[in-house]
């Protein structure tokens, strides 16, 4: 294993963020401000209690999985997706390091950043609502299980990517729509038959649903089916990976 | 002596069915500066990013040291550097964090006496903490050593290191590979500058097309391939050569001012005293002399276009 290449990349990919570092927290305390004044204060007080949770509390678990969705799949994704895109990759792939050791790294400083981002939402929507979390060990699961799930997913498709529209549909066409509709803003239950029936297809759903379980004890699914869906997720991140190794980087002609 | 590279048989064919390498076999000494030589698009680039793991070849095989470069790739690619040919770089680290990154990823522990060496030696100690987009492209180049340099390596390769650098640059360059070399580190260099391979290289090998069109001592390609060439400057103006001349395939040039003399170095006679001779019998008369050894670009654009 060559650690220190692990850590290097890490500390690299790290230092990146380390640059924009206000950026990096003031945007999503602004925007996680500003769903709570549109959702939580505005429209939230016209809104009952769902399984009596108050309707600003209601949606924390899946504001926090919006961002954690979306920010692990770009994270991960640009940090590899550039170095191709610049042609300093010709040193990752000219050093003694293998594939599984770079996706760690990469991966990993990925969904480190996600759980800190994670962390700083919470923190922020608990100056909005009363918070409590009821399991906060599965609380925790859940976000970096989330985390390094996606960052996998985002590490996949920055190798894939060969410009960035590619780099950007994903997150864009498939991973926001799939957020949206996956009942963060929403209990499933609001919806007509037909389209709870449909929702139950949105992989999304388990997982918000998973969280929300871990903060308010109730959900629509069930644990086990969340917790589940997670690591099926994960397994077939994990699944691609191999794949790409054992057809080589995809990077090399 | 092993060589400390040896390819074999090395093939690659690129995705679009282009075949860049066919079969090259090349040996390189450990500790020597060994020059590739070809024209653009002869297959430089694609051997040397295969051998540094870059590209994957469609056959043969490449030894670093002994070590498979595809089974024991780690053992081998620890050996190399690579300063590639494309100027690419962090745009927004520090020259200092840059290089100490080269150095983690290629697994060696932390050595800030190494690194301020290194930056030294390529003048770039008082950047060390400007950001890679402030500097100019000489330096950028500079820095991309400086990250090959940063692990020891002791392989190193130059993919066209001074192409597009300015001459103070290239001479600082050219002493830092001397340097190098004086401790015992292998260089393998490609160009197309002539002069380059001329001035560095103790041994040249040509390729064109995708083959190894020669491997030679530099000193023993300049005698080999060596032509001389002798310029009488003459006292009159010459129309026309004389029929008794026609033997010696002379060149007038300079408008009749100058008769060019090609003779071949290692020929056993080279017919100079016999011309000298038949000039004076001929009546031409002439007031100077002088002889051009051929350059090594002479010998490689006639290697070049005399083998298709
Ligand atoms: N990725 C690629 N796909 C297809 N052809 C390529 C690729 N890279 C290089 N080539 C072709 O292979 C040949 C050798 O290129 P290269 O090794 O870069 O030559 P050199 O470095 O000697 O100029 C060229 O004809 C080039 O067009
Ligand atoms: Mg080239």
């Amino acid at each position: 294993m060559n650690y220190r290449a692990i850590y290097a990349i890490y500390r690299f990919e790290m230092a990146r963020t380390g640059r924009t570092l206000l950026q990096s927290i003031v945007s999503p305390v602004i925007s996680t401000a500003l769903y709570f004044v549109v959702f939580g204060a505005a429209i939230g007080s016209r809104i009952q209690a769902i399984d009596g949770v108050s309707y600003g509390a209601f949606i924390v678990p899946g504001l926090i999985m919006l961002s954690l969705l979306t920010h692990s799949i770009s994270n991960a994704s640009f940090g590899i997706y550039f170095p191709k895109f610049v042609g300093t990759i010709y040193e990752l792939l000219s050093a003694p390091i293998s594939f599984a050791e770079a996706t760690v790294a990469y991966v990993g400083a990925a969904a480190t950043k996600s759980v800190i981002l994670g962390a700083i939402i919470l923190a922020t929507a608990a100056l909005f609502v009363p918070l409590q979390v009821e399991h906060p060990f599965w609380m925790a699961a859940f976000l970096v299980l989330t985390a390094v799930t996606f960052s996998l997913f985002g590490f996949v498709i920055g190798i894939w990517a060969d410009g960035f529209e590619k780099l950007q549909f994903v997150p864009m066409l498939v991973v926001t729509p799939l957020t949206f509709l996956g009942g963060s803003f929403y209990s499933i239950e609001m919806l007509p038959p037909f389209w709870q029936w449909v929702s139950l297809f949105n992989p999304v759903v388990y997982l918000v649903n998973g969280f929300r379980w871990s903060f308010h004890g109730t959900a629509d699914v069930g644990i086990a089916v969340s917790l589940a869906m997670t690591l099926g997720i994960l397994a077939i991140c994990l699944a691609v990976v191999w794949w790409i190794f054992k057809t080589g980087w995809r990077l090399k002609n | 002596m092993r060589p400390i590279i040896q390819v074999t048989g090395l093939t690659k064919s690129y995705a679009s069915g282009f075949q860049a390498l066919k079969g090259v076999d090349l040996e390189i000494r450990a500790g020597e500066i060994f020059a590739l030589l070809g024209p653009n698009g002869a297959g430089k680039t694609t051997m040397i990013s295969i051998i540094c793991g870059i590209v994957r070849p469609s056959a043969g095989r490449v030894l670093a040291d002994g070590h498979d470069i595809i089974e024991q790739w780690r053992e081998a690619r620890s050996l190399i550097g690579l300063v590639p040919q494309e100027l690419s770089t962090d745009a927004f680290e520090t020259v200092w964090a840059t290089v100490s990154f080269s150095r983690g990823l290629f697994g060696k522990p932390r050595n800030t006496a190494h690194i301020e060496r290194v930056l030294r030696d390529l003048s770039l100690w008082d950047k060390k903490d400007s950001k890679i987009m402030t500097l100019s492209g000489g330096m950028k180049r500079r820095v991309m050593i400086a990250k090959a340099l940063s692990h020891e390596p002791r392989i190193l390769f130059l993919d066209e290191p001074t192409a597009g650098v300015d001459v103070e640059l290239r001479r600082d360059m050219w002493g830092l590979i001397r340097r190098l070399r004086d401790t015992g580190v292998t260089i393998i260099l490609t160009t197309h500058y002539i002069e380059e391979a001329e001035e560095m290289a103790d041994r040249i090998g040509v390729i064109n097309r995708g083959q190894i069109v020669l491997v030679e001592e530099k000193a023993e390609l300049m005698r080999k391939l060596g032509r001389k060439q002798l310029t009488l400057q003459l006292a009159e103006p010459l129309a026309a050569l004389p029929p008794s001349l026609a033997p010696y395939a002379l060149e007038i040039a300079a408008g009749g001012m100058e008769l060019v003399y090609t003779y071949d170095t290692r020929a056993e006679r080279t017919g100079i005293t016999r011309l000298l001779t038949d000039l004076a019998s001929a009546g031409i008369r002439f007031r100077d002399l002088q002889t051009r050894q051929s350059s090594l670009e002479d010998i490689f654009v006639s290697l070049v276009t005399e083998r298709p």
